[in-house]
C-alpha cells in the first residue's frame, strides 16, 4: 500500500514546501497591510527567470544569493512605488494596483523572453536522483520540506522573540495605534516584504529545480495555490500558511495518484470555496472581534 | 509640479499614438505590386517555440523566392506575420488582424486549437487558409476555406499505435492536456487504434499551466504500462522528460509531430530516456534545403535565436517552407491575387518538387499523405535518428 502511494506523498510534501515558502509572503503582507499582494507569484517567477540569466556568467552560490537579493529589491520597490502612495486610499484601489503590478511583471517577462519557456539551470546536488523505498525522486524533494521547516522555525522565532517581530505583531493587531506608539510603520512593512520575497526566491530555486521550465505565466499557478494555502491556514498566520500549503500539495498529488488527474486543480479551488463558506478565518485564523 | 508631469506624460502618449498611425499608413501605401501572405502562427505561449520554427521556414522560403509572376505581372511577396499567442481566444483577434490587412492567403497555424478557433473568421472573410502542421481533422472538416498540407491525426494516431504494438507494447499510458484540441484529439485516435489491435490503455489529462508531472509519471509506472504516449506541447514535454529521468520511468516515450523539435532533443540530451516520434520530414531528406537554411541561420542571428539557439532543423520548418510554395503555386494557378480566385483554384492544385513530398488535396481540403517518418532521439548526441517510414496499414 505505502509502496504505491509513497511517490505521490513525497511529491506532495516537496511541492507543499515550495507552496509554503510562497504562501508566507502572502500571509505576512496580508497580516500587516490587509492587502492581498497579487504580484507575489510574479516576483517568484522573476526570481526564477533572473537565475537563468545570472547562472550564465556567475558561479552557482553567487547567483543564488544575488537572486534572493534581486527578489527582495523587486518586492520592496513594488511596495514603495505601487502600494505606499496608496496607503490611505480605499483597500480596493491598492488591490487593483497589485493586480496591475502583476500584469506588468508578466508582460515585461514576456517581452524579455519572447514568450518562450526558458530551461532552469542544473543545480547538481538538488537534481541528483535518489531512491527512497519504492520511489525514485530528485534530491530536492527531500531537501525542500526540511529547509522549509527550518526557515519557518527561524521566522516564528524572529516574530516571537525580537524587537522587529514584536513591532510586526503590534502592527498586525492595530495599524494606527501602533504607529501612535512610536513604531516605524514603513520599516515594519519593508521588513515584511524583505522576508516574504526572500522566501519566495528560495522557493523559486527549489520549485524550478524540480519543474525546470520557466515562462512568464509560471508564477501564476503556484502563486494562486499558495494564496489558497494561506487562506486555508487562516490568512495572517504563518504556521497556518505552512500547514495549508502542505495539505494542498499532498492532497493534489494523492488525487492525481487516485486517477482523477483532470480534477487535481479543481480540488484546490473547491477547497478554497468550502473553507470560505465553513470557516472563513481558516484553520489558524485570528478571531474577528467586532468592536463597537 | 504633478500637473506638469501628468501633462508631459499624456503628451508623450499622444505623440506615440500618432507616430503609430503614421507608421501603419506608410507600409500600407508602399509599392503597388505587392502581394501579402498572412502568417498566422504562435510566437509566444505554449506553442511559441514551434510556431517560431514554422514561421522560420516561411521566412526562408520568402527570402529564397521573394517574387511571384501571376499572369504576366511580377509581384513582390510580403509576409504579414501575426502572433496568435497559442491561445484560442487571442487567435480570433490575430486572424481578424490578417483579414483587415488584406492579405491574399493565410498560412498556419502550428497547433490545431488556434486554427479551429480562427476558421470562422477566415470563412466569413472568404479567405483561403493553408494549415501547415495542424493535424486535427476538425480544422478542415467544417471550413471550406481551410486546406492543409500535412497528414491528419486519425492517420498519425493509427501510425503511432501500430508502431507501439509492433514494438511489443501491450499497455499504453496516454497523457493529454485538458481542453487542448491537438493532444486530446491525437490521444483519442491513438486509443481507438491501439484498442483495435488488442492493447490496453490508461488515459489521463493534465490541466492548463500545470508544471508538476511527478504524479503522472508515477501513475504510468504504478499501472504497469509499457509505453508512455504524450503528444503534448513542447513546453510540457521538456518537463515530462525531466521527470521521466528523475523517477526512472523505464519505458519508451512516444509522441506526435510536435515533439520533433530541438527543444526535445536538448531536454533529453544526456538523460536516460527513450523518445520516439512520428513526423513530416527527416533531416537529410533534401540536402540542398538543409544546407541552405542552415547557412541562413548561421548568418542571421535572429533566425538562429528563433530556432532555439542552434541550427538543428525541425520538420515544421520544412513544412513552413513547403507551405509558402504551395501558396505561390495557388496564386499562379488562380492567375489573380484575389482571395476568392485563389480559393477557387486550391482544390485542383497539385504541387510537386517540395521538400516534404508532393501535395494535392482531397475533397475536405486535406493533403493526400500516406506515410509518416518515425524518428528516435539519440540522447548521447542530442539529435534525431531516422528509424523508418510507417504507414497506417
Amino acid at each position: 500500500m505505502l509502496q504505491t502511494w509513497l511517490p505521490y506523498i513525497l511529491a506532495g510534501i516537496a511541492v507543499g514546501g515550495q507552496y509554503a515558502l510562497i504562501a508566507i509572503g502572502y500571509t505576512m503582507v496580508y497580516g500587516i497591510l490587509r492587502l492581498i499582494n497579487f504580484a507575489h507569484g510574479d516576483v517568484f517567477m522573476w526570481s526564477g527567470l533572473i537565475m537563468v540569466y545570472l547562472i550564465t556568467v556567475l558561479p552557482l552560490w553567487v547567483s543564488v544569493i544575488l537572486v534572493i537579493i534581486f527578489a527582495i529589491v523587486l518586492g520592496t520597490t513594488i511596495e514603495k512605488v505601487a502600494y505606499r502612495p496608496l496607503r490611505s486610499a480605499p483597500r480596493m484601489s491598492i488591490m487593483i494596483s497589485a493586480i496591475g503590478v502583476s500584469y506588468l511583471l508578466q508582460n515585461f517577462a514576456l517581452y524579455i523572453t519572447g514568450g518562450l519557456t526558458k530551461t532552469y539551470p542544473e543545480i547538481g546536488f538538488l537534481q541528483k536522483t535518489i531512491k527512497i523505498g519504492s520511489a525514485t525522486t530528485k534530491m530536492v524533494t527531500v531537501i525542500t520540506p526540511v529547509l522549509t521547516i527550518v526557515l519557518v522555525f527561524l521566522l516564528v522565532m524572529l516574530i516571537k522573540h525580537t524587537k522587529i517581530g514584536m513591532a510586526m505583531r503590534a502592527v498586525s493587531r492595530d495599524f494606527e495605534t501602533s504607529s501612535l506608539m512610536g513604531i516605524d510603520i514603513n520599516r515594519v512593512i519593508t521588513v515584511t516584504f524583505v522576508i516574504g520575497c526572500g522566501l519566495a526566491a528560495i522557493g523559486s530555486v527549489l520549485y524550478f529545480s524540480n519543474y525546470t521550465g520557466i515562462n512568464p505565466m509560471s508564477g501564476a499557478m503556484p502563486g494562486l495555490k499558495a494564496f489558497v494555502a494561506a487562506v486555508f491556514g487562516g490568512i495572517g498566520s504563518v504556521p497556518g500558511a505552512v500547514v495549508g500549503a502542505f495539505v494542498i500539495g499532498i492532497c493534489e498529488n494523492l488525487i492525481k495518484g487516485a486517477g482523477w488527474t483532470t480534477f487535481s486543480d479543481a480540488f484546490t479551488f473547491v477547497l478554497l470555496i468550502v473553507i470560505l463558506m465553513v470557516k472563513p478565518t481558516g484553520l489558524f485564523g485570528e478571531k474577528n472581534i467586532d468592536k463597537v | 509640479m504633478k500637473k506638469i508631469l501628468v501633462l508631459a506624460l499624456s503628451l508623450v502618449l499622444a505623440m506615440l499614438a500618432l507616430a503609430g498611425c503614421g507608421g501603419g499608413g506608410d507600409s500600407g501605401s508602399g509599392g503597388g505590386d505587392t502581394i501579402k501572405i498572412g502568417v498566422f502562427e504562435p510566437a509566444s505561449g505554449d506553442n511559441g517555440a514551434g510556431g517560431k520554427q514554422e514561421t522560420l521556414g516561411i521566412q526562408y522560403a520568402n527570402k529564397m523566392c521573394p517574387t511571384v509572376t501571376i499572369g504576366d505581372k511580377e509581384y513582390n511577396v510580403e509576409l504579414a506575420i501575426v502572433d496568435n499567442e497559442s491561445d484560442n481566444s487571442k487567435a480570433v483577434t490575430a486572424a481578424q488582424n490578417l483579414v483587415s490587412q488584406n492579405v491574399s492567403i493565410v498560412l498556419g497555424s502550428y497547433g490545431s486549437g488556434v486554427s479551429i478557433a480562427a476558421a470562422d473568421v477566415f470563412a466569413d472573410a472568404g479567405m483561403p487558409a493553408i494549415g501547415v502542421t495542424c493535424t486535427n481533422p476538425q480544422v478542415t472538416a467544417d471550413c471550406e476555406q481551410y486546406f492543409r498540407i500535412c497528414f491528419l491525426d486519425p492517420f498519425q494516431g493509427t501510425v503511432l499505435a501500430n508502431y507501439a504494438w509492433d514494438s511489443g507494447c501491450k499497455k499504453a499510458y496516454c497523457l493529454s492536456k485538458l481542453g487542448d484540441d491537438y493532444s486530446v484529439g491525437l490521444v483519442n485516435y491513438f486509443v481507438e487504434a491501439f484498442k483495435g489491435l488488442g492493447g490496453e490503455v490508461v488515459e489521463e489529462q493534465f490541466p492548463d499551466k500545470n508544471s508538476d508531472f511527478t504524479s503522472y509519471v508515477a501513475n504510468a509506472k504504478n499501472k504497469g504500462c509499457d509505453v508512455f504516449f504524450a503528444p503534448v506541447s513542447t513546453e510540457a514535454a521538456a518537463l515530462i522528460i525531466d521527470q521521466a529521468e528523475a523517477q526512472d520511468l523505464g519505458m519508451p516515450i512516444l509522441a506526435g509531430d510536435t515533439w520533433d523539435s530541438n527543444v526535445i532533443t536538448e531536454a533529453a540530451k544526456g538523460k536516460n530516456v527513450d523518445i520516439t516520434v512520428t513526423t513530416f520530414y527527416q533531416e537529410g531528406g533534401n540536402p540542398e534545403f538543409d544546407e541552405g537554411i542552415k547557412a541562413w541561420m548561421e548568418e542571421d542571428s535572429t533566425a538562429m535565436t528563433n530556432n532555439g539557439g542552434n541550427t538543428d532543423l525541425a520538420a515544421v520548418t520544412a513544412m513552413g517552407y513547403d507551405a509558402y510554395f504551395v501558396a505561390l503555386e495557388a496564386m499562379k494557378a488562380a492567375g489573380s491575387t484575389d482571395p476568392a480566385d485563389i480559393l477557387a483554384a486550391l482544390p485542383a492544385l497539385q504541387v510537386s518538387g517540395l521538400v516534404c513530398g508532393d501535395v494535392s488535396f482531397n475533397e475536405t481540403g486535406d493533403a493526400n499523405k500516406t506515410e509518416a517518418f518515425v524518428k528516435r532521439c539519440n540522447t548521447e548526441t542530442g539529435a534525431w535518428e531516422f528509424v523508418k517510414t510507417q504507414s497506417a496499414e
